[in-house]
């Protein structure tokens, strides 16, 4: 397998587990919405109403960083990183 | 100051937003000495417009590189900001927050899907695109499927969606304007136009880019501001967002109390259009899973189908930087996002709770028609009550209010100075004008570009392209003011519209031609029209009448389009020859980081 398609490979592997968790936080909770919301969630609002007030909207804050630093260490472990004067 | 103007933004945006500060503290002693609301109200819009106006000027250039894609050195953060007010519409600031107060959960999927669009043009696009070094989003498809039907297709889903959006747009920045400027709506969306068009046409996405970091400034004040005050002010915690559980525990405890009394249709027809009550529980799950779930999952689609938030990305100096810029403009727009539902919040409880001094359940009428704010916000149309049942006694259904009271009258009831409620005005234009600007410059910039200089006549100068790009700038603006003065449409209603034709004509064309080597000319050809095609044969099918099919409403008929784009896109592809070896070599290259863009540096 050449260099690209092993970054390539991994990159898809990222996007996969990205989109799990984008998942879980848009769809997965939501399915379970009704029984969730009767438990007690952080700062003392009901689950399911503090994921869509700001649970949800925050994991997806932290994920797309935490996307993007996984992405730019694959890049450059394959010696694809851009330099900064491109 | 020196070094260049990109080494010296923060220094720019840090003196900038200490001015506007000082500009709302002078304005507050104003008050104080004398100054009317009135005069209060004129003052915000016009100072903010006229420095909206003065970056435009100064943003003016003549090179194509700059007027399309801002010279591609906008550094992360600052793209971020202007990503945020240029995503955040006039709908996002004005009425979200009304339209949790009244729906609730069910509406909040909204929000999940406004953000969670975010993941998808993160992973899927931002950074291909980037990569690619285009002007414009059918430029992508242009190149990537070749041909001038597929660039032209692109074109076409572009237009019906943003126009949809646009003329939302417009239209809020004529409301604004005419209730802060006192003159009438259908002069005062010319008066929105002629701002909107002086931040856009001398400098393209250049002068679009800087006046929409300053709107969101802006905005952001204006909305964080009067949340934290009033929290404060009625002691529910000095800082909302995590303290209001008690808040919304009490609401769930007064609507036991008073109940969801059902009105007679003949009573609810003295009620003015517009209008309504609160009818849902606050915080409870009130609506199915897949009535939820399909329309958060119909806005994400959307979102990363739309090209005016798209086109943003290209403006960054590398793709690593458009990877951060999304996080960036993701955590800008969280900041109002999830200040919205702190709002709606506050605004019932103030409004609803007996205990609390601004409460009106509860008191005689003759009591609340005797308040200020009442008889002020009665009279603009947003707050209504009447006597039902006879009693003498102000009952739960029967207040009535408009979804914008919540973030224009909130403020004055909770009794903070009127400075506020002009910053809230001033809050909503930059809203609603930044969008409009990037919504008309995503139109005109496709047709000067894709339609004008790559179809019909690719040797023109860079003169004469951006004067045809001006030209049809002023065209589009005055065309979509024209449509809103004649009001024919709800604010948001046609902004949820928008998402679901850009989703249903442009989602998988845009992200197989990265993620899906096979695709092809045929299929993306098919995949646009046929999705455009199919969603707005959903929509018109439900509005004269038809059922629907799988709970899919005329707000999620993107999920029916791009169902449609998909499969044809894949079975036109599969049965068509596969893409050329260039082709398939420029996915590859695509996909790697680093080196040259596809498209040469000036195209």
């Amino acid at each position: 397998m050449s260099n690209q398609e092993k970054h390539w490979d991994k990159s898809r592997n990222l996007l996969f587990i990205t989109l799990a968790i984008w998942f879980v936080f848009s769809i997965g909770i939501f399915l379970f919405g009704a029984e969730m919301n009767e438990v007690t969630g952080p700062f003392g609002y009901p689950w399911t109403y503090w994921f869509t007030c700001q649970g949800s909207l925050g994991a997806f804050v932290i994920l797309i960083f935490w996307f993007a630093n996984r992405q730019e260490k694959i890049d450059e472990e394959f010696g694809f990183s851009e330099r900064e004067d491109e | 100051m020196k070094g260049n103007f990109i080494d010296n933004l923060p220094k720019v945006y840090g003196i900038y937003t200490g001015g506007f500060i000082g500009f709302i503290i002078i304005m507050a002693i104003a008050e104080q000495m004398g100054m009317t609301a009135k005069a209060i109200g004129i003052a915000f819009v016009a100072f903010t417009v006229f420095i909206y106006a003065l970056i435009g000027w100064l943003s003016r250039t003549a090179q194509a590189d700059a007027y399309y894609v801002a010279g591609r050195q906008v550094p992360t953060v600052f793209n971020g900001m202007a990503t945020a007010a240029d995503w955040m519409s006039g709908a996002s600031f004005v009425a979200m927050a009304g339209g949790i107060y009244f729906k609730g959960y069910g509406y909040m999927a909204l929000l999940v899907g406004w953000t969670g669009g975010y993941v998808l043009v993160a992973s899927l696009l931002a950074p291909y695109l980037r990569k690619f070094g285009c002007y414009t989003v059918p430029d992508f498809i242009g190149t990537r499927y070749g041909g001038n039907l597929a660039r032209f297709s692109a074109v076409v889903v572009l237009t019906v969606a943003s126009f949809t959006y646009v003329t939302a747009q417009i239209n809020a920045t004529g409301t604004i304007a005419s209730v802060a400027l006192d003159i009438p709506f259908q002069y005062a969306v010319y008066v929105g136009l002629i701002s909107i068009l002086l931040c856009s046409m001398l400098g393209g996405m250049r002068g679009v880019t800087w006046t929409q970091v300053a709107q969101y400034i802006v905005l952001i004040i204006a909305y964080l501001l009067p949340v934290f005050w009033i929290s404060n002010k009625m002691g529910a915690g000095f800082f909302p967002h995590f303290m209001l559980a008690d808040e919304v525990a009490r609401i769930g405890e007064l609507e036991q109390q008073f109940g969801f009394v059902k009105n007679a249709a003949a009573d609810l027809k003295s009620v003015p259009k517009g209008l309504a009550g609160i009818t849902k529980a606050h915080s409870a799950v009130n609506a199915t899973p897949w009535a939820f779930i399909s329309l958060a999952l119909a806005m994400m689609m959307g979102t990363a189908s739309l090209p005016h938030v798209m086109m943003r990305y290209f403006t960054t100096p590398s793709v690593k930087a458009a990877r951060k810029s999304v996080g960036w403009s993701l955590f800008f727009i969280f900041l109002l996002y999830s200040s919205a539902p702190m709002l709606a919040t506050l605004s019932k409880l103030s409004l609803i709770d007996p205990n609390l001094p601004t409460g009106i359940i509860g008191k005689t009428f003759a009591e609340v028609e005797a308040i200020d704010w009442y008889q002020n916000w009665n009279q603009a149309n947003l707050m209504f009550i009447s006597d039902f049942n006879g009693n003498g006694t102000l009952e739960l259904n029967e207040f009535f209010m408009g979804g914008k009271a919540v973030v224009l009258a909130t403020p004055e009831i909770a009794g903070l100075p009127y400075v506020i409620s002009g910053l809230v005005a001033a809050g909503g234009m930059a809203a609603a004008m930044s969008t409009a600007d990037g919504l008309i410059l995503a139109i005109a910039n496709a047709i000067s570009h894709d339609v004008y200089y790559k179809i019909i006549d690719p040797k023109a100068e860079t003169a004469k392209r951006l004067l045809v790009a001006r030209v049809l700038l002023v065209v589009i603006g005055f065309a979509g003011a024209t449509i809103a003065a004649m009001e024919i449409q709800g604010i948001l209603g046609s902004v949820i519209w928008a998402f679901d034709f850009a989703m249903s004509g442009l989602f998988f064309p845009l992200v197989l031609g990265v993620w899906w080597k096979r695709a092809n000319r045929q299929g993306a050809i098919a995949g646009m029209l046929g999705g455009l095609a199919a969603g707005t044969w959903y929509l018109i099918w439900v509005r004269t009448g038809g059922s629907g099919f799988l709970g899919i409403t005329q707000l999620t008929f993107g999920i029916f389009g791009s169902a449609v784009s998909l499969v044809a896109m894949i079975v036109v592809s599969l049965m068509t020859a596969e893409p050329d070896k260039a082709t398939q070599k420029m996915v590859d290259d695509v996909r790697v980081p680093s080196g040259k863009t596809i498209l040469g540096k000036s195209h």
